[in-house]
């Protein structure tokens, strides 16, 4: 029997901490509740710092943006019941996203569950689709083991979110502490690729006479952004790729061809539909890349490299499966393949980047969205960028110049709105000495922007740079070109509020820019500061995000937007200008 | 297409939730899922009974193999394996027609095992298709009640599925 003054014996809410510290976690972001009290008690006196939040879903968000700036297990707390539940779409985001997590819940003392008591919610029930695996505890004395496999869950495999549910009378029960060895019987992630697909995607891929990368989130999860590179360099194989994987192999190289999709470039999605052979590293073939799956890319063979075998030949047939994390066989396929010099296909490929390049119309005296991305860009282009969903979110992809994995931070799977901000609080906790901007929209931001006071309070210096349209501007695009103009519940103007005064409201700065020629004082401005700062860009709600896959079509079909007719821009500016008689141009910077 | 998966599970809470939640949320079709505990007192068996193409058999074994509680996923071959299957059903049963049931009873090589002035219970164990076969000869008589457990399955000869 262990001695009552064993330095071992400690509390659950202990115990929690002690599993956190021994697992690396440096910050937490949380808020309290009742059945947390205990665990809250250990926290004042520990030296993982919390980040209180405002509310939950900023909790989750934040160790999600943590999480995927940094590689590592991001970590949020919510209490018992709603609290709990506020988490779930950042956790269903996480999930989607493959990002690694634990959520640690709150629950009522184990006598009470199944009684409806006060704030109690069913959440590993709630949970179970969204999260890679979850517990419920019911005795202190399974916390080092449950956390030990929850941590090595998240970040193992594909990596995903876990949730652990904490009863309340289980952070008081006193236990002995140990910290055992992982062993789970059922889960034993692949991560070595087999040694004779290489060998066969090798052989295809020097055979390939029109061949193409198509890389996902899975490279920058796996760290194998380097070895992307070196293969596509020695077969010169020109790359595209998803939302996710934005980032992994640097936009400003030759072979480089941006985002495929449903807004991707054409030339990526040209090139995808005439090549003969589609490497897909870490990508899932989401309905927003292939569009009509039928008629994606049909002379091309398949390579799919997942870490997840349930991902290969889920929504395309795949010639050759190659099971692995991307880096694993990435560097296999390096050793495997000869260089191969540039052939016709990268000429036809570079006409097409010459001929289709993304562009849209500048104007000297309203704001254009697209320009506002650019001087960001141009000013600072090492920074994280955080986004919210929607046009801000594609402009982000588009028109800001990728090239580091880890830097690019958005929703992709879930597409969730009012992630981009909390994000990049959590994304600038985890990379102090980085400039982290959150591109947003009016109406995303407006979703978490209670975390204002989470980031002034805590005195974290993130930027957001709202793309202020007026507008929920992907629906209302939607709606202009498949909805007859019928601007249902799209128009948001003067129900915004003054984002100026939202951001000074909680002791941020907030610079306003209404004209072209002042988006790039203000960027400077947000950039000198060293407080979170709210920027203000007024931009033309007319501006569409193009080019587009109509939904259901083949991503060969993608149309280049055109700019509206005069007569609808001076009904949508009415509606807009009506809508926005609060804002001026004096109450800016 | 049906197919015939035995799943070998941890025997903890929640399991069954968690197999039946992927089932729904994937739309995958279960047709009958039977469970019970195996000699490891720590594992439970669960044999599914799956409608879909083989494509969508692929998935169900994966998407069950990501699992945490999973151990093992196998597909039983039909023609590899034995299945059995138990039902108990309740006729209407009198002096009339009693002797008639316990004929078709005895054919099928099934038990009585609950007679009343109108009723019997018969129980029959078998393959569906002999399960199914009784049921639709005993529905002439009125069939008041049915209770079947689903299949369970195994590989014949000495290949096991094992944790």
């Amino acid at each position: 029997m262990p001695k009552e003054d064993s330095p071992n014996r400690m509390t659950g809410a202990q115990a929690v901490l002690e599993c956190l510290k021994r697992e690396g976690v440096d910050v937490v972001f949380g808020l309290p509740g009742g059945v947390l009290l205990p665990l809250y008690d250990a926290i004042y006196n520990s030296e993982i710092r919390h980040i209180l939040v405002r509310h939950e879903q900023g909790a989750a968000h934040m160790a999600d943006g943590y999480a995927r700036a940094t590689g590592k297990v991001g970590v949020c707390i919510a209490t018992s019941g709603p609290g709990a539940t506020n988490l779930v779409t950042g956790i269903a985001t996480a999930y989607m996203d493959s990002v690694p997590m634990v959520a640690i819940t709150g629950q009522v003392n184990t006598f009470l569950i199944g009684k409806d008591a006060f704030q109690e919610a069913d959440i590993t029930g709630i949970t179970l689709p969204i999260t890679k695996h979850n517990y419920l505890l019911r005795s202190a004395k399974d916390i080092p083991r449950v956390f030990r496999e929850a941590f090595y869950i998240a970040r193992s495999g594909r990596p995903g979110p876990v949730l652990i549910d904490l009863p309340r009378d289980v952070t008081v029960e006193e236990m002995e502490f140990n910290w055992p060895e992982v062993n789970l019987a059922g889960y034993h992630p692949s991560v070595k690729a087999h040694e004779m697909q290489i060998k066969k995607a090798a052989k295809a891929l020097m055979e390939a006479e029109r061949p193409v990368i198509y890389a996902g989130g899975g490279v920058k999860l796996a760290d194998a952004h380097r070895e992307l590179f070196d293969l596509s360099v020695k077969l010169s194989v020109p790359v595209t790729t998803t939302l996710m994987g934005i980032g992994c192999f640097p936009e400003d190289h030759p072979l480089s061809l941006g985002m495929l999709g449903m807004h991707g470039t054409k030339y990526a999605n040209y090139t995808i539909q005439e090549s003969d052979l589609i490497l897909a590293v870490g990508a899932r073939f989401d309905d927003r890349v292939t569009g009509k799956v039928s008629s994606f890319a049909p002379r091309a063979k398949i390579i799919h490299v997942d870490v997840d075998p349930a991902e290969i030949g889920k929504n395309v047939r795949v010639d050759i499966p190659l099971v692995g994390d991307a880096k694993n066989a990435l560097a296999g396929l390096i050793k495997e393949v000869q260089p191969k010099p540039r052939s016709a296909w990268n000429d036809k490929v570079d006409l097409w980047k010459s001929d289709y390049p993304l562009k849209y119309v500048p104007d000297m005296n309203i704001i254009k969205p697209q320009y506002v991305i650019e001087k960001l860009c141009e000013l600072a282009p090492d920074a994280i960028i955080t986004t919210e969903v929607g046009q801000n979110q594609m402009w982000a992809a588009q028109f800001f110049v990728h090239k580091d994995p880890r830097k690019f931070i958005s929703s992709g799977g879930l597409g969730t709105m009012g992630y981009g901000f909390p994000a990049a609080i959590g994304a600038k906790m985890g990379i102090p000495d980085c400039e982290v901007i959150d591109i947003a929209g009016d109406g995303s931001f407006l979703m978490n922007s209670q975390e204002l006071a989470t980031a002034v309070v805590n005195d974290i210096p993130v930027k957001v740079a709202i793309i202020n349209n007026g507008c929920l501007g992907m629906v209302r695009q939607w709606q202009e070109l498949f909805f007859g103009k019928r601007y249902s519940a799209t128009i948001l103007g003067r129900t915004s509020p003054d984002f100026v005064k939202l951001a000074e409201a909680y002791g941020a700065v907030g610079l306003r820019a209404t004209k072209p020629a002042e988006v790039e004082p203000v960027i400077r401005a947000a950039l000198a500061s060293d407080r979170p700062t709210l920027m203000d860009f007024i931009v033309s709600p007319l501006e569409k995000v193009s080019p587009m896959v109509p939904a259901g079509a083949a991503i060969s079909e993608i149309l280049e937007l055109e700019w509206s007719e005069e007569s609808d821009a001076s009904s949508l500016h009415e509606i807009i200008a009506k809508t926005r008689s609060g804002v001026s141009s004096q109450e800016g910077c | 297409m049906k197919h015939t998966i035995a799943v070998v599970v941890e025997n903890k809470s929640g399991v069954l939730t968690r197999i039946a939640g992927l089932f729904s949320r994937r739309s995958f079709n279960i047709e009958s899922l039977s469970v019970g505990a195996t000699d490891n007192p720590e594992y439970s068996r669960m044999t599914l009974s799956v409608q879909g193409d083989e494509e969508v058999l692929e998935q169900v074994i994966k998407q069950l193999s990501k699992l945490i509680n999973v151990i093992r996923v196998s597909e039983l071959e039909p023609e590899d394996s034995v299945e059995r299957e138990l039902a108990i059903i309740k006729v209407g049963a009198d002096k009339d027609n009693r002797s008639e049931i316990m004929q078709l009873v005895s054919v099928f090589r099934a038990k009585i095992i609950d007679v009343s002035a109108r009723s019997m219970i018969i129980e029959v164990t078998g393959d569906e298709q002999k399960v199914d076969a009784l049921v639709l000869l005993l529905r002439q008589f009125g069939i008041k009640e049915l209770a079947r457990t689903g299949k369970v399955s195994m590989i014949r000869g000495t290949r096991v599925i094992k944790a």
